[in-house]
């Protein structure tokens, strides 16, 4: 699928085979390779749900429990969003996971100057905890979890999540909510950071430390190797530089006195499909067993569930492509298929429309049946980890493993990845290989199907999601009523509160949910930071 | 060839942070000989005017993924007008629907480049018109 880089010979046979992460795959294995690279079951892989998890982290796979299904969802004002989501729950979504608009994800407020042309258009506008009473009105939180994709202020909405929960009347201790909140990979890939390196990295600690704590259920942070792997890295150096930044967030709580194995059981993962399908197999199931091995290597972690790599396969956004958009249609089974193949607990899928914008209510369902027909319908579910024991992919398995590992070592060399981060030299790195795999394709050394190699010359046209401006006046019109309208006595009071506790470096969560719960918005909240902490400066790379 | 280096400033306006595409063609440029200079993310349309004019710049090319490349782009030739520095090439690239593409050359955006787009066409485009 595009891929890997497919030598030939005149006669068009392939010659040589070699997948993105560096590995040469050859055109015939049988025992004498599980030989060779010493395979052995019970260390390798271990039955299913025993350590080291290669196989499975649960003894009956998929036949004990389906995988959660989590569609990125959100638009417009919290209206529009609460009716997609309850759309797609009606229709057997089992999960959710929350796009913000930028603004939101930025912490600025719908009604300032930055956010103009952007409230509602990529994900849903957040201003305050009102809402979020909207967005998750007539949602049950004791039963559905939540995603909330977003970083530089997960810490704000992870708090404005508790604060909705309780005003609904749940308790604290039964929801369940997963931030995003990784801020290393934004600043290597997506982009949306605000705060510095180090007090970034310590409101994630927070938050870890605040969930050990109050929020027994919530998972506090969703490493995201996904979008390295979309910004151009491989899909060995994705697996590397993920698991070194939840080393850098496990380091911030454990030098606060607390252990490893207390709270490394919440930790999540967001991880990408696109591309080769065996490199990806391998590379799943190569990321569970380094996870579980290194934690109990570096971090004495003995727990079985603590050890678990779980989290969300999917995506594959940078696979879809703008050109003949129902390929990606086609694409999107392939990548379901793969994350199905790998053992993933959780999914999600980019929509065949998302190379042009963010998805229609009929792609983003059409995603949802890609899961449903897979599971339900052809047999994934039937025995788990249906490729153990496969002379290649055993062998892939072992060679990512150890491809992944001189990945962390090259990373560890330069002072680790919090130091590779703030220098650069991982955002070069990764920009590098954008480039050159870029230069391939136009080239024709790997195949994208559709985009240079059997192209139509004309783009079909599919019918794409509207932006509707009329959402963002709403946003501001009903933001300013709401500051007219709430207690602005509470409100200074709670901010200033949040403020003493930043400056004093004291867990600032309890002070965030006291903030929303008396209304104060997010670009309100997020600038307390921005007083306290000061802002990112990008190191230059070109 | 003491011919003078084009000067290409990249921008990448608004709040997106998706800049494997930007970073993609600093590289492509670059390895074009021409000289680019990269804002990096989260910048205003000012901002952008006022590096142009400090980095005396060729070309300003715009990487836009959010969706916003209309008003963004009305933005800029409007300001680069009142400046009175309309005379650089504004070339845009990102995820831009076919549908806009008229509305964006009537603004007079030079180049168009949607995701995808051979570094070729756009060295080519870059070369032909900033020279002229």
């Amino acid at each position: 699928m595009g891929v890997a880089t497919y030598i030939k010979d005149e006669k068009d046979a392939i010659k040589e085979v070699i997948l993105q992460s560096g590995i040469k795959v050859k055109p015939v294995y049988t025992p004498e390779d599980l030989k060779g690279i010493g395979f052995d079951y019970k260390n390798d892989l271990g039955d299913p749900g025993e350590f080291p998890f290669t196989r499975s982290l649960h003894p009956l796979g998929y036949r004990s429990r389906n995988w959660t299904t989590r569609q990125y969802t959100g638009f417009g004002t919290p209206e529009e969003t609460n009716e997609r989501f309850k759309l797609m729950i009606s229709h057997g979504q089992t999960g959710l996971n929350v796009a913000f608009d930028l603004p939101t994800q930025m912490g600025y407020d719908s009604d300032n100057p930055m956010a103009e042309g952007e409230v509602g258009r990529v994900g849903m506008a957040v201003d305050s905890l009102r809402d979020f009473e909207i967005a998750f009105k007539d949602i049950e939180l004791n039963r559905i979890g939540a995603g909330l994709t977003i970083n530089a202020v997960a810490s704000v909405m992870l708090a404005m999540y508790q604060a909705m929960a309780e005003k609904f009347g749940y308790k604290k201790t039964e929801i369940s909510a997963t931030p995003q909140n990784d801020i290393l990979k934004e600043m290597v890939g997506r982009g949306a950071w605000i705060y510095p390196v180090e007090p970034a990295v310590r409101l994630i600690g927070d938050t870890i430390e605040y969930s050990i704590k109050e929020l027994p259920r919530c998972n506090p942070v969703s490493v995201a190797g996904y979008h390295i792997r979309e910004s151009g890295c491989t899909p060995a150096q994705e697996i590397s530089y993920a698991l070194l930044i939840a080393f850098a967030y496990i380091d911030n709580v454990v030098a606060r006195g607390y252990k490893a194995e207390d709270f490394v059981g919440r930790f999540s993962f967001n991880l990408n499909v696109y591309g080769n399908l065996w490199e990806n197999v391998a590379k799943f199931r190569a990321a569970r067993k380094l996870w579980a091995k290194l934690l109990r290597e570096r971090y004495d972690v003995q727990d079985r569930k603590a050890l678990f790599l779980r989290g969300i396969f999917g995506g594959g956004g940078s696979g879809m492509t703008k050109q003949q958009p129902e390929n990606n249609i086609v694409r999107g089974a392939y990548y379901a298929l793969t994350a199905a193949l790998s053992g993933a607990q959780t999914t999600a899928l980019c929509s065949f429309d998302e190379a042009y914008t963010i998805p229609t209510e009929r792609a983003a369902l059409l995603s949802l049946r890609t899961f449903q027909v897979l599971m339900d319908e052809i047999g994934l579910r039937d025995t788990v980890d249906p490729l153990a024991g496969s002379y290649f992919v055993e062998t892939l398995t072992k060679e990512m493993e150890a491809k992944i590992f001189e990945e962390m070592e090259r990373i560890e060399k330069v002072g680790g990845m919090v130091e590779a981060v703030s220098s650069g030299y991982v955002q070069k790195e990764v920009a590098r290989q954008a480039f050159e795999y870029e230069k391939r394709i136009q080239q024709g050394k790997v195949t994208k199907v559709g985009v240079n190699k059997y192209t139509e010359g004309v783009d079909m046209e599919v019918e794409l999601h509207e932006y509707n401006e009329e959402w963002a006046r709403k946003q501001i019109e009903q933001l300013k009523e709401l500051k007219r309208t709430r207690d602005n006595k509470a409100a200074t009071g709670a901010l200033m509160a949040l403020e003493k506790a930043a400056r004093e470096e004291k867990n600032v969560m309890p002070y965030l949910v006291d903030c929303c719960k008396c209304y104060t918005t997010v670009g309100e909240m997020a600038n307390v930071f921005r007083d306290v902490f000061g802002e990112y400066v990008e190191p230059s790379i070109f | 060839m003491a011919e003078k280096k084009i000067r290409v400033l990249l921008g990448k306006p608004g709040l997106d942070g998706h800049d494997r595409g930007a970073k993609v063609i600093a590289h492509a440029l670059k390895e074009a000989g021409m000289e680019v200079v990269y804002t990096g993310l989260h910048q205003t349309v000012p901002s952008i005017v006022n590096q142009a004019i400090q980095e005396d710049v060729d070309v300003i090319g715009l990487s836009i993924m959010s969706g916003a490349h209309i008003p963004i782009c009305k933005k800029l030739m409007e300001m680069l007008e009142e400046k009175g520095i309309q005379d650089k090439l504004v070339v845009v690239g990102g995820v831009i629907p076919n549908k806009d593409i008229p509305a964006l050359k009537a603004m007079g955006v030079g180049g168009i480049f949607p995701g995808g787009t051979h570094f070729d066409e756009i060295i080519q485009v870059i070369i032909g018109k900033a020279a002229s």
